[in-house]
Parts: structure tokens; sequence; C-alpha cells
């Protein structure tokens, strides 16, 4: 019995995982995966739902508004999804962690600085912020990166000022700076691998966040410019056809719920794992 | 010959005086022992001498000088270059002080790359080699562990190890063996002593165990609320104590060569908190002796055997 309650429990812990690197997979190899060219537009076999077969092949998922393929449009949306994501989470954290980190070891007036603009960022409402600058920068796949990693920047460097200020008075720090290390060698060898547990917890959960907010972006028109397949753009235009062809919507929404879910279940067993660190 | 000179120090947290007017010096190759109960200002006598003082402590005023070196003045990279070239520290949370993601072969060889005194290749032999040195078997398996997979005592050997890796001419040993067991305690003592000997490597030693004292040091250095109050040889300090508080210190200690007198004696009281000192001598709220005169400052009196106070005592009693 309780052989396979653990079976059972570490399905569940492994499945997230497992859908993750599939869509890592689609991503990846969305080339050789996907049965159509996701632009390639047939306008006679427009709206047809999911099984509908045209000269000998079929559309799994159906067809969309222009006649495009939802399952191959599916499958190239993930990259964009996955790239969005995986950028802006490595911008901002890495903007973040230091900003964070630079805070809590050297104190001071540079901390002062950096946390205050710390709390306007987090005070500025993150959708507002975004929408701010992609109509001063434009739309399009870098800046939608840009914008995602100023936009949520802060919540790293939180994370990071709170866990390098505990680390920082523990005495293994006192010793390496007794030994001459700089502030750089003592914050990327003593501090840094002693903080990336929680770090990593608040990635993965970000890493959800930012697959909803490209898809956001991309739904208000504001993401990755057509005909480029996006999920959230997918969804967008789903939405005019939503009673007469469910499946341009729901396909890819719920592909981002999958995605998110997992993501969000990634961190919240790395949270368990160590403890916590939000 | 003097290495560490340190001359009227005075520390203070905001207008808080924690270390008030210390005057102490070491010389090369000699071991001293700054003793005193907590909250005497030992510590941060050494984290002085160190420019480790944390966020809100300044040197307010006096001079520290190691060798020809200004230290009290010295610029961030001018310490940081001294640190672990001329200075070492070991630590008195042999565990905690140890970086746990770090191997500790690693943590030994750290001050030679740090100061880019060795290759990696050389540093890593080295490093294997102290630890060697300071007693810990296979140290070729043990330098690649992680410090939770040693004991506090082999922690301790570690953190010796790279603190003498460096050649340090002075070390700052902060209660190195306060958090070990009596066993363990013997040992480390007498390594440390017999790495100095061999180094040639001068030591302050902050602790507040007697024994510890008897054990290693050639001068004492008697602490209290951030002053110091009596100074001298350590023979002389123990069979001839001034001050009452090194007195009472003394007396603390089980002694074998008498009969057992019943319950061990403890110093009433505990030391006050900076802001509770009294004006004059600090010591006269847990004196047996106090008078009006101790309502001024007592200085620091005689020359070898230096004490502070108006009324010293005569002989140990």
């Amino acid at each position: 019995m309780t052989g396979r309650g653990a079976t059972f429990k570490s399905t569940l812990t492994w499945w997230p995982a497992g859908l993750l690197l599939v869509l890592v997979i689609c991503a990846v190899f969305a080339y050789w995966l996907a049965p159509f060219d996701p632009d390639r537009q047939n306008l006679l076999g427009r709206l047809k739902p999911p099984g509908f077969e045209a000269r000998g092949k079929v559309f799994l998922l159906g067809s969309d508004e222009l006649g495009r393929d939802v399952l191959s449009r599916l499958i190239y949306g993930a990259r964009v999804s996955l790239l969005v994501a995986a950028l802006s989470v490595l911008l901002s954290g890495f903007v973040g962690v230091t900003v964070g980190m630079a805070a809590g070891y050297l104190r001071g007036w540079i901390e002062t600085i950096l946390m205050r603009l710390v709390d306007i960022f987090l005070s500025i409402p993150a959708i507002l912020l975004a929408i701010i600058t992609v109509a001063v920068l434009g739309p399009g796949f870098i800046n939608v990166v840009l914008v995602l990693a100023l936009t949520r920047w802060p919540r790293y460097a939180r994370v990071a000022y709170g866990q390098t200020l505990a680390i920082a008075g523990r005495p293994f720090v006192t010793l390496a700076r007794s030994m001459g290390a700089s502030p750089l060698r003592v914050l990327a060898l003593h501090i840094l691998p002693n903080i990336v547990g929680p770090l990593l917890v608040v990635a993965t959960l970000e890493f959800g966040l930012m697959v909803l907010f490209e898809a956001g972006l991309s739904f208000l028109g504001l993401g990755v410019q057509p005909p480029t397949a996006s999920w959230g753009s997918m969804l967008s235009t789903g939405r005019n056809y939503i009673a007469t062809a469910w499946w341009i919507a729901m396909f890819p929404g719920f592909a981002l719920f999958l995605l998110v879910l997992s993501a969000n279940l990634i961190g919240d067993r790395f949270g368990d794992r160590i403890g916590d660190g939000r | 010959m003097t290495l560490l000179a340190i001359q009227d120090l005075s520390v203070r947290a905001g207008d808080l005086s924690l270390v008030d007017g210390v005057t102490l010096d070491v010389g090369a190759g000699e071991v001293v022992a700054l003793v005193g109960e907590s909250g005497s200002g030992k510590s941060l006598t050494a984290l002085s001498v160190m420019g480790l003082l944390g966020d809100g402590l300044t040197i307010e005023s006096g001079s520290i000088t190691l060798g020809e070196a200004n230290l009290s003045g010295a610029s961030a990279s001018v310490m940081s270059e001294l640190r672990g070239n001329e200075i070492a520290m070991i630590f008195q949370e042999p565990v905690s002080s140890l970086n746990p993601l770090v191997p500790v072969g690693a943590q030994v060889a750290e001050s030679l790359i740090v100061h880019g005194r060795a290759t990696a290749e050389e540093a890593k032999a080295q490093a294997i080699d102290m630890l060697r040195q300071v007693g810990i078997p296979e140290p070729e398996s043990r330098a690649r562990q992680l410090p939770a997979e040693l004991s506090g005592g082999m922690c301790q050997r570690v953190m010796i190890a790279a603190a003498f890796i460096s050649k340090p001419r002075l070390l700052i040993a902060d209660e190195p063996t306060t958090a070990l067991d009596v066993t363990i305690q013997a040992q480390i003592l007498e390594l440390m002593s017999a790495l100095t000997t061999e180094t040639g490597t001068a030591i302050l030693l902050i602790t507040h165990d007697m024994g510890v004292v008897a054990e290693l040091a050639d001068r004492v250095c008697v602490m209290y609320g951030g002053c110091v109050v009596e100074q001298g040889p350590v023979d002389t300090i123990f069979a001839k104590p001034r001050h009452p508080y090194t007195r009472m210190l003394l007396n603390t200690l089980p002694r074998l060569d008498e009969e057992p007198k019943g319950e061990l004696f403890a110093i009433p009281g505990n030391v006050p908190s900076p802001q509770d000192w009294p004006s004059g001598c600090r010591f006269q709220t847990r004196c047996d002796r106090p008078t009006a005169a101790c309502f001024e400052r007592p200085e620091l009196q005689g020359d070898a055997h230096r004490f502070a106070c108006f009324h010293p005592t005569g002989v140990a009693s």
C-alpha cells in the first residue's frame, strides 16, 4: 500500500518536469515535429475542426481563420513562449541578483539608493510599465524580453538582498574577508552559492509568470508580431471565433495552462526542498 | 621587537563607547592573551586590528601599527593586501566559520589564491601539506570533503591550517578552543603552540579561559568594560595579580594544589552593558573594595607589569 502511495506521489512529483521537457523538445525540434509550415495559409480550409483532412493530410487540432494548422502553430508557439520566458528570467535574474547582492553586502548609501529604486519599481503596476515601455520601444521579440526584465528584476533583488544580509553575517564570510578576499570574490564565491537555492525557487515561479506575461502582451498586440505564432496571439485571434471555432483559442490556452502549472509545481517543489526563501 | 602596537584605541557605535583607550603591544613571535568576560571589548579590539569592524562601529581614535604599516589609517585595498598575508585570524565556531559549500582543501588554499601567491596546482599541494601538518589524517581525501563531513575539532584544525598557510607574522585567535570539548581543546592548544614555535608567528589570543592562558601565553592583558585593567608577564599575573578583577578571574579556577573549598568562586553580577558603565573605575560595581577614590578613572601604572587600580591587591589571595 505504501509502495503504491509512494509511486503515486513520485509520479505527481515528476510529471511537471516531464511535461516541461516535452515542451522544450517541441520548441527545439519544432521544424521536424510540426506537420505543416505554421505560416502556410489555406484559405479553402479555413476554420476546420480537429481531425479535418485535406489532400491526404490530417489537421489534428483543426485550422485557424487563415487555414493554418493549429497544431503546427502551437508547436512553433512553444518556441516563443519558452524562449521569451527563459531569456527574461535570465536577464531580470541577473540584474536583480546583482543589485540585491550589492545592496545587501556593501550597505550604506548604496543600499539605500538601490533598495529605494526597488521599492519604486515594485510600486508601479507591472502591466502598465510594460505597455508604456512597448509603446516607446515598439513591439517585438527582443523588446518583450527587455520589458519583462525591466518589470520583474525587483523581485530577485528583494530576495537576493535579504539572503545576502543573512549570509554576510555568518562567520565564514568574516573568515574569507580575514584572508584578504575582495568584496567581489566574497560575493561570487562565498555568498552566491549559499543563496542560489531561494533564488532558483523565485526564478522557477517567475518563469511561469513570464510565460503568462508574454501571452498577455501578445494578446494585447504588444508582443511578438504576426505572422509569428505565439500562444498569446493565437488566443487573441481565437477569441473572435470562440463561438464557431473553439479549437483556435482552446488549445493554446490549455498549453499555457499546462506550462505555467508545471513551472509553478516545480517551483513549489524546490521551495519545499530547501525550506523556502520567498 | 614590537610587531603589533595598539595605542590608545577607542571604538564606538554611535555615541556608545565600546572600547576605551586600549594600549597593547605584541612582540614578534610572542603570544599575548587578551582576557576578559564577554562584553569587555576583546573581540572588538581584535577586529579593529583586522579592519573588520561591523557596520556602525568606528575607530574613534588611536593608532594601530603592524611592523612599519599603519593599520588604523590604511585604505581598504592596503588592508586586504595585509589580511591573509601578514595577519590571519581564526574564529570561535569552527564549523560555521567554514563555507559549507566549499571543500576544505580549497578553503585552506584561499589566502594563497586570493593574493596570487601560488597557482591553483601549487596551492592545492600546499593546502594538503598544511592539512597534514595540523594533524589531519589522509589529507588528500579530506581536502575534497565539505566542512559538514568533518568534526568540530577537525574543522578547527582546518581553520588553523588556513591561517598558517600564508605564514603570517601575526595570528589573531578569537576564542579558538571555546566551542571544543576539553580533550580536543588540549590538542588544539598543543598544535597552535607547536606551529608558533616553528613559524615564529606571534599570536594575539582572545579567551576568557585562564587555563588556556596558562597553557599558551607569554603575556596577559586583562580587559574589563572596554579598558585594559592589568597587563604583564603570565607568571607575574598568575602569581601576583594586582587588579581585583584579575584576582577574581583567577579565583574562579579550581586549584589542584589546594583542598577544595566547597563551591567554586564566581564573580558576582554581570558585565554591565556599555550604556551603564560607571564613570571612573568601571569595575567598581562588582569590586569587593570600592571607595570614593574609585569614582575617578584609574590610570595604568607600572612598567612591565601594569595595572589600573587605586587599591591594588598585595599578593594572591
